[in-house]
């Protein structure tokens, strides 16, 4: 299913791992994680004595991508549209329904027992809510301590009181608050918590469930810094889930869209804010709120409705139904995602946006800032063609350096 | 200049508790003029709902104090007594809430929630009510009214809820609406649509609204002057405009650039406000932005600055004690990426040269 992908679903890592280096001149962008034709279908049950099965919410479905070591994927969508779920389903939270979803090329549903407590070392998750993922009945210490005592590691008292005071001390807390309990933190604080507590285990993957979405503006910006910092110091491959898309620009080297289970484009950061292809990204875009007054009044690209059940999807293109470029085809045959007119990107979509349309619809200073960093975007647009569509990436952060100091305003 | 349907002058609302008394607004007026958008600006904390509940007389209890007016068509609504103000909450002035499915309630059809909306404030039958129901949820858009009024909210999606939400309010034409985070718990698709909305249902019935929100973004859309809020006082104020322009006041700054903003380039570190909200309970002395303020100055620790025109500008005004000149320049060098460091030392070397000219500002801190 997944045409995207025109490796052997087979190949082993290794020569993933070489097709992904010769691919890019940047340093090569190994994968870790790899997502096959994954589905994850929750059961709609009906009857009180004899329940039986009267349908299914296609929470994920049929969705493939790979994330690569030490980049940073964005999985962006509105609510209901899989990105919780597919989070959940890479650390084995949920168990998927088909597919295959392999970490360092071997299938995460095939570990058990203690296999399954090594695999969970390597891949920890932050979540939204630093409210209740917090037990607020113990102390922050032993909050931040827990994964230790669950992996039998470090010895109870100096050894392990001194990592988690220096855990604590990495996140930003005062490791002085040690025996403090959650009530007595702030949200941010509370967020930092989490951090140290997935942290501690040095795992390869960090998996942040809308890590800012629940904190105060002024506060999202430290956490938000703070994790970029420790993915850099760590070597963390990030996989960051968030409905703002300002945010996942700001944090992600590559970008999939969700639209009700399926990923509707997958491209580089640059290219996906300077270019989007599908109808639904460039409706996202064009919904979010600019601080920045209405003197040219762009045209807004409004869906009408809401985001139809996913227990009863529309056919073929999900997206049909609200798509503003919809023809009789889209309801009839399901776009496949794959790389459209010579850009490295993945749209599912049989009529992508043009460029007109783009410069029209989004945000003028979107528009302006793209057009400002051809270099950029040329450069990773460049690296990325030479193939392994779904994998080469995080190579945007250098050139980013290069453009964001000489333009400000 | 349109004629000012409401004015609030030196409102302070303070709440006693067991940890002592929390001053939530403190000392904050504003106008809101007949058909247009106001949009005041805040983190939690920071006195913006409060602000709004008491204008509708919701914050009214024992161990409330208010002080300061109200005035609202001519009368001081803090003056009015319960029964008086249940006859303009919900008629004249309305409110949307955030979260609109614990707004609205579970048991009761939309349709009998919009009726009772409709009956409080006029003798009309209970026909001729569901009729103006159905009207209503037309009017807010949303499909099938006639099916839809004898729905139940949770069969309602949230971006329903939230038009539901708005029929509610808008079932007496009333006059002015306050809007308290009315986006915040959607998507950003169905967050485009009601703000489309509310600006298109202002421009048909001539409502003005007061829109909070934490988000500059929901405000520049579709505010004409943006108040912002900081522990319980508005340190800025000005037309949309002007505050993204030229924003004047270091707390500002921080909102404005420690987000990520898709109309600016890609930065690789975002600039936080360090720290967080102070207590309400025990403020800082002087300035209450100090402990977090970049550019503090020793002078700021004592006095309490006071919201003052800036220079050039009749409608902006500035709760800030740095220098006009100073402000200016630190926005310029912050708009122009200049290190942090150096913004810091500007701010203390124009501060040392100018203190002696401005000694004689500001009230010291009470």
């Amino acid at each position: 299913m997944s045409s995207a992908d025109d490796r052997p679903h087979d190949a082993g890592a290794a020569s993933l791992a070489l097709t992904a280096a010769t691919a890019s001149p940047q340093p090569p962008g190994e994968p870790l994680i790899q997502l096959r034709n994954v589905q994850k279908y929750f059961p709609i049950k009906s009857g009180i004595l004899f329940t039986r099965q009267v349908g299914a919410v296609k929470a994920v479905d049929d969705v493939s991508f790979d994330v690569a070591r030490r980049e940073t994927l964005g999985i962006v969508g509105e609510t209901g549209c899989g990105k919780s779920t597919t989070a959940r389903l890479i650390v084995r939270l949920l168990e998927r329904t088909s597919g295959e979803i392999l970490f360092e090329g071997r299938d995460v549903a095939s570990y058990k027992g203690d296999e399954l407590k090594g695999l969970r070392r390597e891949m920890q998750m932050i979540f939204q809510d630093p409210y209740s993922s917090l037990n607020p009945r113990k102390s922050v210490g032993s909050i931040i301590a827990d994964p230790f005592v669950i992996h039998g590691m470090l010895k109870e008292g100096g050894a392990r009181k001194q990592r988690v005071q220096e855990l604590m001390d990495r996140v930003g807390l005062n490791p002085e608050h040690y025996n403090r309990y959650p009530h007595e933190f702030s949200g941010g604080q509370r967020q930092r918590i989490g951090v140290a507590r997935a942290i501690a285990l040095q795992p390869k993957v960090l998996v942040a469930d809308e890590p800012v979405s629940a904190l105060d503006v002024s506060i999202q910006a430290q956490v938000l810094n703070l994790l970029r910092a420790l993915q850099g110091e760590m070597g963390l491959t990030l996989i960051f889930i968030a409905h703002d898309l300002s945010v996942v620009r700001h944090m992600c080297d590559r970008v999939a869209v969700m639209y009700l289970g399926k990923v509707v484009e997958l491209a580089t950061n640059a290219e996906l804010y300077s270019r989007p292809r599908h109808p639904y990204t460039g409706a996202l875009l064009s919904a979010v709120p600019v601080p920045e007054p209405p003197q040219a009044k762009r045209e807004r690209m409004l869906l009408t409705g809401d985001v139809p059940s996913p227990a009863n999807p529309p056919s073929a293109c999900r997206f049909h139904t609200r798509c503003p470029k919809a023809q009789e085809i889209c309801s009839r045959e399901e776009p496949p995602l794959e790389s459209k007119g010579g850009a490295s990107g993945l749209v599912a979509c049989h009529f992508p946006l043009t460029d007109a349309e783009i410069a029209q619809k989004l945000p003028a200073a979107l528009v302006r800032s793209a057009a400002r960093q051809p270099t950029r975007n040329g450069a990773s647009a460049g690296s990325d063609r030479g193939g392994s569509a779904t994998t080469g990436a995080s190579d945007s952060s250098p050139a980013d350096d290069a453009s964001s100091t000489d333009q400000g305003s | 200049m349109s004629e000012q349907l409401l004015r609030v002058e030196d409102l302070r609302v303070s709440f006693a508790t067991d940890d002592g008394v929390v001053r939530a607004v403190d000392g904050i007026s504003y106008e809101v003029a007949a058909g247009k958008t106001i949009g005041i600006v805040g983190e939690s904390g920071s006195g913006k709902s409060v602000s709004s509940l008491t204008t509708l007389g919701l914050t009214r209890s024992r161990t409330t104090t208010i002080e300061g007016r109200i005035m609202f068509d001519g009368k001081d609504l803090l003056a009015l007594d319960e029964d008086d103000m249940r006859k303009i909450r919900g008629n004249d002035i309305s409110m949307i809430f955030q979260d609109p499915l614990s707004s609205l309630h579970p048991f009761y059809k939309v349709g009998a929630q919009l009726m009772e909306a409709v009956l409080t404030h006029r003798k009309v039958s209970k026909k001729k009510a569901r009729a103006r129901s159905i009207e209503l949820l037309e009017l807010v858009g949303i499909p099938d009214p006639e099916r839809r009024v004898d729905n139940y909210p949770h069969q309602f999606s949230g971006g329903m809820r939230q038009r539901a939400m708005i029929a509610m309010a808008l079932a007496n034409e009333p006059k002015l609406l306050f809007a308290d985070e009315p986006t915040t718990a959607l998507d950003v698709t169905v967050q485009a649509q009601i703000l489309a909305l509310l600006e298109d249902l202002q421009k048909r019935m001539g409502m003005s609204i007061v829109i909070i929100t934490h988000d500059l973004g929901v405000v520049a859309e579709i505010a004409d002057d943006i108040a912002v809020m900081y522990a319980g006082r508005i340190v800025e104020r000005a037309p949309s405009r002007e505050i993204f322009d030229s924003p004047q006041h270091p707390y500002t700054w921080g909102l404005l650039r420690s987000i990520p903003r898709l109309d600016l380039p890609r930065e690789d570190e975002l600039t936080p406000i360090p720290g967080r909200p102070p207590s309400l309970i025990l403020r800082p002395s002087g300035c209450f932005f100090h402990p977090r303020c970049p550019y503090v100055q020793e002078e700021h620790k004592r006095i309490d600055p006071r919201l003052e025109p800036v220079p050039g500008s009749s409608a902006h005004e500035v709760a800030c004690l740095l220098a006009p000149e100073v402000r200016n320049e630190l926005w310029r060098g912050l708009g122009a990426g200049d290190p942090q460091e150096h913004l810091v030392r500007l701010a203390a070397g124009a501060g040392a040269t100018l203190s002696a000219a401005r000694s004689g500002d500001g009230e010291p801190a009470k």
